[in-house]
């Protein structure tokens, strides 16, 4: 059995970064648990809201039992749902009665993660301290966690004294919970409940790669330091060690995981340990669902998918589109782990190819990337930011200059403010301004963007300037400020990066709608790793290309105003050569 | 004692720090709040983002914010009557505002001289 499902406690919960298979291990575990005879309540927060599919019934924010499984519920939360009803609250009874542009600051102001984190939190917190639901359900299985950063600010003591005891805001991220309707016993009493190791078991959730095993070790480290100690790793989806065959593409993809769990961070290294499967279909239905967590595979005969040749532009294509123009800033945004790097790097070489000066500037931490390139074609300059040291330097300046004059508790609450991740995206793209400047001359690239919600709270005066702009529209108008900068396509072309599976899709899909509300375009969409335009042989792969055309075609109709697909390479995209295979190699051209 | 109402434009921190710069005067206000609370005075603040309903429901506000927009704020209230806007009052001024009405207030208990910035 694996380990993770040994003798658990009443709350579960899985936490890892999107796309790891979150949602589907926690509705397997809660299908498990309810198998042995336990009443099991699944509680997902999943935005594709696929439980409900899984199950093959509606479900919704209220407990509905789920007749294919004795024993088991399930509810789902809609945090952006929750996010807004909390605007509505705020927001709806001003509105018309306070000036419009007003209302819209105020609209923004709680259009952040952090409200759709509390919002989140608030909505958990009747759960964790029900004690109807203690005594109805031995499980309550969540699809997701609080980040360490929420919970260190309920312990803080002087967030408690200063908003929510008084209710005169004086407290920071927290903002929010003072529009919620919660009393502060009910919330300490979900924070000691999340702390309590008889009563709460983490799951950490990541593939065999980097990127998420990273965010496992960081999210190990936070709750390790908040006294929550009951941790699990499940690294999901693990290419079987003998599913290769002849195929090289699986036979590296097989290689490349087992190089990873073979030098998982330290700080996972401890943790009790369970490997699942990649398996050959989908995770939907029941029946499904009990063959995820079963560690030996029936013999697959499985129906191989057709996989019909994929039809899709190349990011060349792009690229050659973007050269146009002769300078300019290209921006790649998405999801840590997508790839972002490895295509500003590949965008920026074709660009050097077809003659342009281009300026590449990355914050990828590994520096490899940028070290083999350096030097290696004449029209490319590279240079990297740490983001990491860039975020030190920030806080530890805030502190300094800005924290000096504050007691204790104003200095802790000041700290934790700075630990939130809106921080470290100021402080990486303060440091990425620095170059924005050089576009008027040549082409820079970059491998990260500012979310459009950020962009609104820094562009102080992004009213001010959208005035001007309507009172000169016909006329000529020169940009001054950054933001209209990133507004003119002609200037700025923006590229969401994401991964042909439902929750990066998913997530680049919000990505945009945050960057639209900030009044930018998204230029395009570059599908990074896609294994359908690598022609796979592996049965294992060939299913997994097969469930990528259904997302690649959703991208295209739905989401995207031009998009290119990139290939999964047998080798790391390092070097120009390979970067070149990236951009030109495996997908036809339309 | 006096009350003094605080409106502070719609922050999504109080304390500043999210912007692209931490507000310095935000930082140093919170810590005068914190002063002029702990000396009995009685100070509210009310944050746009988060409390929009108290603007539209005091006519002074109101009328204030539709005259000069959100650019005005804060904008301080001293039992109802606006006294400052634009920037932030030092602990000098609250320790006065406390004080007015107040007369025969013992000198020195929570005045001007205890605070750091002043004298």
């Amino acid at each position: 059995m694996f380990r993770f499902l040994q003798s658990p406690p009443i709350f579960l919960f899985f936490t890892g970064k999107g796309g790891v298979g979150k949602t589907s291990l926690a509705c397997a575990t809660a299908v498990e648990l309810a198998g042995r005879g336990k009443a099991v309540l699944l509680v997902s927060t999943d935005p594709a809201s696929n439980v409900g599919q899984v199950f093959d019934i509606a479900i919704g924010n209220r407990v509905t039992p789920i007749a294919a499984v004795p024993n088991l519920s399930a509810l789902e939360i809609d945090p952006q749902a929750a996010a807004q009803a909390y605007r509505d609250r705020i927001v709806g009874p001003v509105r018309g009665v306070l000036p419009e542009s007003v209302v819209r600051s105020i609209e923004e102001q709680l259009s952040g993660a952090c409200t759709t984190e509390i919002a989140a939190f608030d909505e958990f917190t009747g759960l964790l301290t029900s004690a109807d639901l203690a005594q109805r359900y031995a499980h309550i299985v969540f699809d997701t966690a609080p980040t360490g950063h929420t919970i260190r600010l309920l312990q803080l003591p002087g967030a408690w004294s200063g908003f929510l005891d008084a209710g005169k805001g004086d407290a920071s991220c927290l903002g929010p919970l003072a529009g919620l309707e919660k009393q502060r016993d009910q919330y300490r009493a979900a924070v000691a409940a999340l702390a309590d190791s008889t009563r709460t078991r983490m799951v950490l959730v990541a593939r065999a790669q980097r990127s998420t095993l990273r965010e496992a070790a960081r999210t190990h480290d936070e709750l390790a330091e908040l006294g929550i100690d009951q941790q699990f790793l499940v690294v999901n989806g693990v290419y079987p060690r003998d599913g290769a065959g002849d195929d090289p593409l699986a036979q590296a993809v097989c290689r490349r995981e087992q190089q990873e769990l073979a030098a998982l961070p330290e700080a996972l290294q401890a943790l009790p340990r369970d490997e699942v499967a990649l398996k050959p279909f989908n995770l939907v239905g029941v029946d499904a669902l009990r063959q995820l967590l079963r560690e030996t595979m029936d013999a697959t005969d499985a129906q191989l998918p057709a996989l019909p040749p994929l039809q899709a532009p190349s990011l060349a294509s792009l690229v050659d589109d973007i050269a146009v123009s002769g300078h300019g800033l290209v921006m790649l945004m998405g999801k840590g782990g997508v790839g972002k790097t490895t295509l500003a790097a590949a965008v920026a070489v074709e660009l050097a190819l077809r003659g342009h000066d281009v300026h590449l500037t990355t914050s990828d931490p590994a520096a490899h990337l940028a070290d083999t390139l350096d030097g290696a074609l004449p029209h490319l300059t590279v240079d990297r930011i740490d983001p990491q040291a860039e975020t030190v330097r920030y806080r530890q300046h805030v502190m300094d200059t800005k924290g000096a004059k504050l007691d204790a508790h104003g200095r802790a609450l000041l700290e934790e403010d700075l630990r939130s991740p809106c921080t470290e995206e100021i402080a990486v793209f303060q440091a990425f301004s620095r170059v924005i400047r050089e576009a008027a001359r040549k082409f820079v690239v970059m491998d990260t963007a500012p979310t459009g919600h950020t962009l609104l709270l820094l562009d102080a005066t992004g009213a001010y300037h959208r005035e001007i702009v309507r009172q000169l529209s016909g006329s000529s108008v020169r940009y001054h400020t950054p933001m209209l900068q990133l507004q003119d396509p002609d200037r700025t072309k923006v590229l969401l990066v994401t991964l042909a599976e439902t929750t990066p899709v998913l997530e680049a899909a919000s990505l945009q709608q945050d960057l639209r509300r900030a009044g930018i375009e998204p230029w395009a969409w570059v599908i990074n790793n896609c294994v359908a335009a690598s022609h796979p042989e592996a049965p294992l792969l060939r299913q997994r290309a097969a469930n990528e055309l259904r997302e690649i075609d959703l991208v295209r109709t739905r989401h995207a105003r031009r998009h290119a697909v990139v290939p999964l390479l047998t080798e790391e995209p390092v070097g120009v050569e390979r970067l070149r295979r990236l951009a030109t190699h495996g997908a036809d051209a339309p | 004692m006096p009350v003094i109402d605080i409106y502070d434009p719609a922050l999504c921190c109080a304390s500043g720090v999210c912007g692209v710069d931490v507000d310095e005067a935000l930082l140093y206000f919170a810590a005068d709040l914190e002063w002029a609370r702990s000396q009995g005075v009685d100070v509210q603040r009310h944050n746009l983002a988060q409390a929009p309903l108290d603007f539209a429901n005091n006519p002074v506000v109101s009328a204030f914010l539709h005259a000069s927009g959100e650019a005005g704020l804060p904008l301080v209230l001293v039992d109802g009557e606006a006294v400052l806007n634009g920037r932030y009052p030092s602990r000098t001024e609250l320790a006065r505002w406390a004080r007015q009405g107040d007369a025969p207030s013992a000198p020195g208990a929570g005045a001007c001289c205890s605070g750091e910035q002043c004298c």
